[in-house]
């Protein structure tokens, strides 16, 4: 084969051994996302086979050489009525159809395993439960219901998993969510698809899909030693939230305690759930979240946590179902000397002491 | 395919009128400060044919670049750039003004027997307000270029990028109020200037088209300026709408930019659809299929159009119900295009067909606009969208549309149109010889990224895994063939300028106003003005006219 040119060689040898035309499907989603694309690909296929024939056999019988004299004719309502109601059916069985599934892609079943994932200039940041961080890589078991909470640090991103057939945009100062539960173990892309800037074709990474002997090995592996909630935790120490919301008799700030998913009602008399947006937005931009009976006295965090901070401290909150941690801290607190002055100005921490979990 | 419906005079005694629009005045200066809506209208097509070129030679470069996995022809900057000046530079020093700009400007005075635009000097504002926003974009791209793609996309264009973002958005900016002026031209020619007995319903399709265009060029072209002037504000003096850091709403800037940029592409879109209808009535020498229906679906594309724009947003965390209603209300937009299409196939029925070049593009453009319809389907159903949008399954569909769907339909009507615009045809062999190549070309570049879209290949990406190769190497392939087909018609119609064969009055036997009289017509338009006595497209009409002709010679 030498007499063909090695480029026209070596793209014979691509198109033989490597080339894709059809994404796996690795989710429990993915395949009925594709049932319903090939719906459509057969509903197409007989629009545009209808339209061709018509066309050309139009073309053939009513040419200039066989038929020399048009008859004109107005239009006909019956055969209007028939092409305008038969398409629009078809449009709404779509519909209803793509709806079912966007539900389900978009509203993850309440068990599932909660990660979070950072986007920024160009790379994703992953926050597991228990404490692992990963960078454009995401490990998960197979056969488990998984929900990402996705926001982003500086410009849109957009979170896509082709093998899942899913996709969340990653919105700056804005939690999203999706869920999925994957169903091939494997190894599959993950893309930024919304543009970013320079590297956005480099916003690139793989999903680790992996049996559940497998997850916990590699759960065990790469542990920082700390679960979310406990980075959380010494973040809430080190910024002194524990100051104002500890529960004891004269606290300037609402019990956080079972706090998360709560109904809350604010000094603006209007009630809200107490959901990790909220809650973000809470600690980010206090002074429009005051809980009813309360003085808008917290100071703004806007620019000093990160966002991975705020995630750990959200993580913190929704795992606080008593204060006893809450008061221990603040006693230990209190008897450790250099951190006497208790009502730290917002964001300054104690000199010498580095706040954990924050600028990472 | 040997039958045809030209009808030229005598070569042998043939001559151009002596007086027309192209003679009556001579200098540059008589084309820079005409009012003449059909000088306005070559000024543009030339206008907008450098700027198709600059952008398809940007295309050019964003296939070359996609041949290989790696970011090796260019550094990823600037590939971002490149394909961010295509978009730019095609979407709205293209797309937007090509049919209504020339063909429109030309005809629709003509079509509806006026002797010019209600504001001619308004009109000629427009081309210059478009050459001034043209001029900009270029300086934009000579120092530095932009690199925030076509969109504008914040806080990435206002906060992150060191680029000349403002320098273009101003650009574009003004190239809207061109477009604006264009739109409020034709809403008040088409209200008030129409000939005695040219009752609404006698109105060519073409005219209902561009008249449905030019309400949402009207009513939606604003909102891009006031999106624009915020980015510009936002991006100097921090204003604080769109960060979220100044307290601003991220997702705001993509509903104001949709708000627009959705109707934009019926904007582009629905003329073409005018110049489908004239020339599948022409060369079928017959009415056009159920003309109200056609006619009325152009004025309910415009008003859905405004009502569609979040589906841009379905993967954005807009509330899931919210996505409900915006993906119902696209499915209601998909109905009027198909039944247009319907019609122009039945059109056909008991017609006499014939196929020379407008016909071959206007053909063209039905079977690509069909594939290019039913995929926006694929986007506008919420579930299938999540996988598809923000890939090439986006990019493919987009240019199917309106590549595929306008740039066909524009072909076809400077083909259609040719004659009259110059007096002179076109060479036909080689001109469906172009059409069928573009045809193909078109095909073969657009059709695999369909395939890298649902492999989930994500649209901008300078560089992508190696699996996507074969597919992008037959699109690049496409592409090359697909370059040589746009080629083609500017050299065969710049040498018809002198040589072509002397069209005369009428060579295609259409019924519009603008084919009975002289070609390059008066800068009058009509020798005096016409009395509209019949339907558009009443072919009988226009064969007892020619019968009355004969018996006074």
């Amino acid at each position: 084969m030498s007499h063909i040119s090695p480029v026209l060689w070596q793209f014979l040898v691509k198109w033989l051994t490597n080339f894709a035309i059809f994404p796996p499907e690795a989710s429990r989603i993915a395949a009925q996302s594709d049932a319903l694309f090939f719906f459509m690909v057969l509903v197409s296929l007989i629009g545009l086979t209808t339209v061709v024939l018509l066309v050309v056999g139009f073309s053939i019988l009513y040419r200039k050489e066989r038929h020399p004299h048009a008859v004109q004719i107005e239009g006909s309502t019956l055969l209007e009525s028939t092409w305008t109601i038969i398409p629009l059916g078809l449009f709404l069985i779509i519909f209803v159809w793509g709806a079912l599934i966007y539900f389900r892609v978009y509203t993850p079943p309440a068990n599932a395993m909660n990660i979070y994932v950072v986007g920024k200039q160009w790379m994703w940041k992953i926050e597991h439960p228990g404490g692992q961080h990963e960078i454009n890589a995401l490990h998960i078991p197979v056969n488990e219901p998984v929900q990402l909470t996705i926001i982003s640090q500086d410009v849109f991103h957009s979170f896509s998993i082709p093998a899942f057939r899913i996709k969340r945009e990653a919105i700056p100062g804005r939690y999203t969510t999706v869920g999925f539960e994957a169903t091939q173990v494997g190894t599959y892309h993950l893309f930024c698809t919304q543009y970013c800037g320079t590297d956005h074709s480099h916003m690139t990474g793989e999903v680790v899909v992996m049996s559940r002997d497998d997850y916990k090995k590699w759960l065990a592996s790469s542990t920082s030693g700390m679960s979310l909630a406990q980075d959380g935790e010494r973040l809430f120490a080190s910024l002194s939230c524990n100051a104002c919301h500890n529960d004891t008799p004269n606290a300037r700030g609402p019990n956080l305690v079972n706090v998360y998913d709560s109904r809350l009602t604010l000094s603006t008399g209007e009630t809200v759930t107490a959901d990790d947006a909220y809650l973000r937005q809470a600690i980010l931009n206090p002074s429009e979240h005051v809980t009813q009976g309360y003085v808008p006295i917290m100071p703004t965090y806007q620019g000093q946590i990160s966002e991975e901070g705020v995630i750990a401290l959200v993580e913190y909150i929704k795992s606080l179902h008593s204060n006893y941690r809450v008061q221990q801290t603040l006693n230990t607190t209190a008897l450790v000397p250099q951190n006497q002055e208790k009502a730290t100005p917002a964001g300054q921490t104690p000199s010498g002491q580095k706040p954990q979990g924050v600028g990472r | 395919m040997s039958a045809t419906i030209l009808a030229l005079p005598d070569q042998s005694t043939a001559r151009i009128p002596k007086m027309n629009y192209l003679s009556k005045e001579n200098g540059l200066l008589s084309w820079l400060l005409t009012g003449d809506h059909k000088r306005i209208a070559i000024l543009y097509l030339i206008s907008i044919t450098f700027f198709f070129f600059i952008g398809g030679s940007l295309a050019g470069l964003i296939r070359l670049e996609l041949l290989t996995p790696q970011s090796d022809l260019m550094a990823a900057d600037t590939y971002n750039k490149v394909f961010s000046m295509h978009g730019l530079i095609m979407v709205f020093f293209f797309l937007v003004p090509s049919v209504p700009a020339t063909i429109g400007n030309f005809f629709i005075p003509m079509m509806v027997g006026a002797k010019d635009l209600a504001l001619p000097k308004i009109n000629l504002l427009s081309w210059y307000l478009y050459i001034l926003a043209g001029g900009l974009m270029l300086y934009t791209m000579c120092t530095g270029g932009v690199d925030t793609g076509w969109t504008f996309t914040t806080p990435l264009s206002t906060h992150y990028l060191n680029t000349n973002v403002a320098g273009a958005a101003l650009a574009v900016f003004v190239a809207g109020f061109s477009s604006i002026f264009t739109g409020l031209n034709f809403v008040v020619t088409i209200h008030k200037m129409r000939c005695p007995g040219m009752t609404w319903f006698r109105l060519p399709l073409f005219v209902w088209s561009h008249y449905a265009a030019s309400i949402l060029m009207v009513l939606g072209t604003p909102v891009l300026a006031i999106t624009l002037v915020l980015v510009i504000l936002e991006r100097i003096a921090h204003i604080g709408v769109f960060d979220p850091a100044y307290g601003g709403d991220p997702l705001l800037f993509q509903h104001l930019f949709w708000f627009y940029s959705h109707p934009a592409v019926y904007i582009m879109i629905l003329p073409g659809f005018g110049v489908i209808s004239e020339v599948v009535s022409t060369f079928s020498r017959k009415r056009v299929f159920g003309y109200t229906a056609v006619a009325f679906s152009s004025v309910a594309i415009a008003v859905f159009g405004f009502f569609v724009w979040a589906h841009h947003m379905f993967i954005m965390g807009i509330s899931n119900y919210a996505a409900l209603v915006f993906s119902l209300l696209t499915m209601l937009v998909a109905v009027p295009s198909a039944i247009k299409i319907f019609n122009w196939a039945f059109t056909l029925y008991k017609g006499s067909v014939t196929f020379e070049t407008p016909m071959l593009y206007a053909i063209g453009f039905m079977g690509l606009f069909t594939i290019g319809g039913m995929t926006g389907v694929f986007l506008g159903s919420t579930g299938t969208d999540i996988h598809l949008t923000e890939t090439y399954f986006v990019v493919a569909h987009f240019h199917f549309v309106m590549v595929g769907g306008m740039l066909m339909a524009f072909l076809s009507g400077i083909h259609f149109w040719w004659p009259k615009m110059t007096g002179r045809m076109y060479p036909e062999k080689i001109s469906q010889f172009a059409a069928v190549v573009t045809y193909i070309g078109f095909n073969l570049t657009f059709f695999p990224q369909f395939i890298l879209g649902m492999l989930g290949m994500p649209r901008r990406y300078a560089s992508y895994p190696p699996e996507f190769q074969v597919l992008n190497v037959f699109s690049t392939a496409g592409a090359t063939v697909l370059g040589v087909g746009y080629l083609l018609p500017v050299l065969y119609l710049t040498w018809s300028l002198k040589y072509g064969q002397i069209a005369g009055n009428n060579p295609w036997q259409a019924t519009g106003l603008e084919w009975q009289v002289q070609s390059p017509p008066l800068s009058e338009n009509f020798p005096e003005i016409p009395i509209m006595d019949h339907e558009a497209y009443d072919y009988e009409w226009l064969d007892r006219q020619q019968a009355k002709e004969v018996a006074s010679v």
